[in-house]
């Protein structure tokens, strides 16, 4: 069906997508890349003399940058562990026969339509508020004293909120990959006698291996950049202690009005993002082959 | 061959299921509750669950003082404008890569998908800058065309997945039985085309509607949509819980609800289809 004629105008129709697609790559990109070459602060209006790679120096010898890297890494890494351990439990849990599976799953998944900012504050005035929230009534009642989240754990507690968010992902994606387990030989092994624990980890885990993959892979991309979570919780301290790199950057950019220096922090940004994306592009392409 | 499911086995999984599921649902109905309490009862200890005066006054107050109609419209224009368009753009590329795929199809693709890999703050100020010469910022139409770019390459891969599935026999079937290619569009094709693109539509609405990088970086006081009216919560306003937890619902409640109907999609579309 591909004749000559189908096919140019096959181009045709891909072209829009692909123009504004490479526009938008390419534009603001090497602005950046040339922005971070640059003392440029919009505080100072003037020349902006090129400062080779000064910026650069400058950002990453700054302490807050090792922080907030430490920071990324830790956020990313703890809300992984958390929302796959979780995720794996409560899918073996909704796969089990049960009476209103549906309504469960339903209720499971909800936390990941709730927008960012209602997630982050809710959690942060109606629980994490160490006077009226429900988590300091909690302690009073248990005769504890009432901790105050957001200013001694301001990092444990944002990785608790942004894993509420992403749990019901995890969650939905070990589901359908579990579903498609074959019932027949895991109930063929069963009567060979292996044990449940065998059973998971010899056929449940492996069985499971691509999508816990794919699920690390697509929430590393979207948690190196969580913003608004940070943004309204803590502003990224007290200090730079609930800083990460996207904060860092955007605080460095819009607030210190710092564009050469907040430039330089956002390729560094892209360059850890490239690093993660390369892995999961061969994933995704294995998959277009097959 | 399922062996029967003891009762006793089944009742424990209800069991426990279900208060795992009230768990992880508890603050979305905890916020709903506090919604209808007055700020005293809110913060009240001990907290109250079900047996307080309820009362809407929270939602009439949060309406009237903050001009909430005019943040939900943003909401609205902002994600089912850039939807729209989106798919104005992603429709043709998608159809055309899964029926006449050629040598490049699969490294377009990919390419398309690693644009959805840049970190947004890598972009930030370029774009700010951008905006801000050419009078963007804070506009309906600047958050419209970064959503539809950021949101394009989910699109095409989403209605891709989609359209490969369409049996390409039935094409020729219809060819043969004498249709015109005009016909074969209308007639044979569309209707196999349409879940696809209504599935697509859902979840990209989904996700423009929570988008809360861009959406509070580029709006001030004009175009700011839902989630930057909620962001201005936390600000010690945040402390009237009641009211705060009125205007969360208003602003989470469409999309939860549009978000039950697309679980199934919700999957697909965001793991490209790797996971089925």
């Amino acid at each position: 069906m591909s004749t000559q004629h189908s096919r140019s105008a096959a181009r045709l129709m891909i072209s829009p997508s692909v123009i504004l697609l490479l526009a938008w790559m390419i534009i603001p990109l090497s602005l950046t890349l040339y922005f971070s070459f640059l003392r440029y602060n919009l505080l100072m209006p003037g020349a902006n003399p090129f400062v080779g790679f000064e910026n650069y120096t400058y950002f990453l010898t700054d302490p807050a940058f090792f922080s907030a890297l430490t920071n990324t890494l830790v956020l990313v890494g703890g809300v992984l562990i958390i929302t796959i351990v979780g995720g794996v439990l409560l899918a073996l849990l909704l796969d089990q026969p049960m009476w209103g599976q549906g309504i469960v799953r339903i209720l499971v998944i909800a936390p990941f339509f709730v927008m960012p900012t209602v997630s982050a504050l809710v959690w942060k005035n109606m629980f994490m508020n160490p006077v009226n929230g429900l988590f300091a009534y909690m302690a009073k009642f248990l005769g504890l004293q009432p901790f105050d989240f957001l200013a001694h754990a301001p990092l444990a507690s944002i990785i608790l909120i942004v894993s509420w968010q992403w749990l019901p992902f995890a969650t939905l994606i070990l589901l359908t990959a579990m579903q498609s387990l074959d019932s027949e030989r895991m109930e063929a092994a069963e009567m060979d006698g292996a044990g449940p624990l065998a059973r998971f980890f010899y056929m449940v885990v492996p069985h499971l291996s691509r999508a816990i993959t794919v699920v690390i892979l697509i929430q590393t991309i979207f948690l190196l950049s969580v913003f608004a979570e940070i943004l309204v919780t803590t502003n990224g301290g007290p200090g730079t202690s609930s800083t990460n790199l996207t904060y860092l950057v955007y605080a460095q950019s819009l607030l210190n009005f710092d564009v050469g220096g907040g430039s330089a922090g956002g390729v560094v940004a892209i360059i850890l993002a490239n690093i993660v994306a390369i892995f999961l592009m061969r994933m995704i392409g294995k998959n277009l082959d097959a | 061959m399922a062996r029967a499911v003891t009762t006793n086995r089944k009742i424990t999984m209800t069991v426990i299921a279900w208060s795992i599921g009230f768990l992880i649902f508890f603050p979305i109905l905890w916020t709903v509750l506090t919604s209808f309490k007055s700020e005293a009862e809110a913060i009240a200890s001990p907290p109250s669950f079900v047996f307080f005066d309820w009362t809407i006054e929270n939602y009439g107050i949060v309406m009237e003082r903050s001009n909430y109609f005019r943040f939900f419209m943003n909401s609205v224009v902002i994600s089912v404008g850039s939807t729209l368009i989106g798919l104005i753009i992603a429709v043709p590329a998608a159809w055309s890569m899964a029926f006449v795929p050629g040598k490049g199809t699969k490294n377009i693709l990919m390419w398309m998908l690693s644009t959805k890999m840049l970190p947004p703050v890598g972009v930030l100020i370029p774009i700010y800058l951008i905006f801000k010469n050419v009078g963007l910022l804070d506009t309906r139409t600047g958050l419209v065309i970064v959503l539809t770019l950021i949101n394009l390459p989910i699109i095409i891969w989403m209605l891709y997945t989609y359209f490969k599935e369409i049996p390409v026999d039935i094409l020729e079937a219809a060819r043969m039985d004498g249709a015109s290619l005009r016909n074969e569009i209308i007639y044979v094709l569309t209707p196999m085309a349409v879940p696809g693109i209504a599935s697509t539509m859902l979840l990209n609405i989904i996700l423009a509607w929570n988008e809360a990088f861009w959406t509070l970086n580029l709006t001030a006081a004009n175009a700011a949509p839902l989630t930057a009216f909620i962001a201005s919560y936390s600000s010690p306003e945040g402390l009237f819980y009641a009211k705060l937890s009125a205007a969360s619902t208003m602003a989470i409640a469409p999309i939860l609800i549009m978000g039950w109907f697309s679980q199934k999609q919700l999957v697909r579309g965001l793991t490209f289809g790797a996971v089925k």
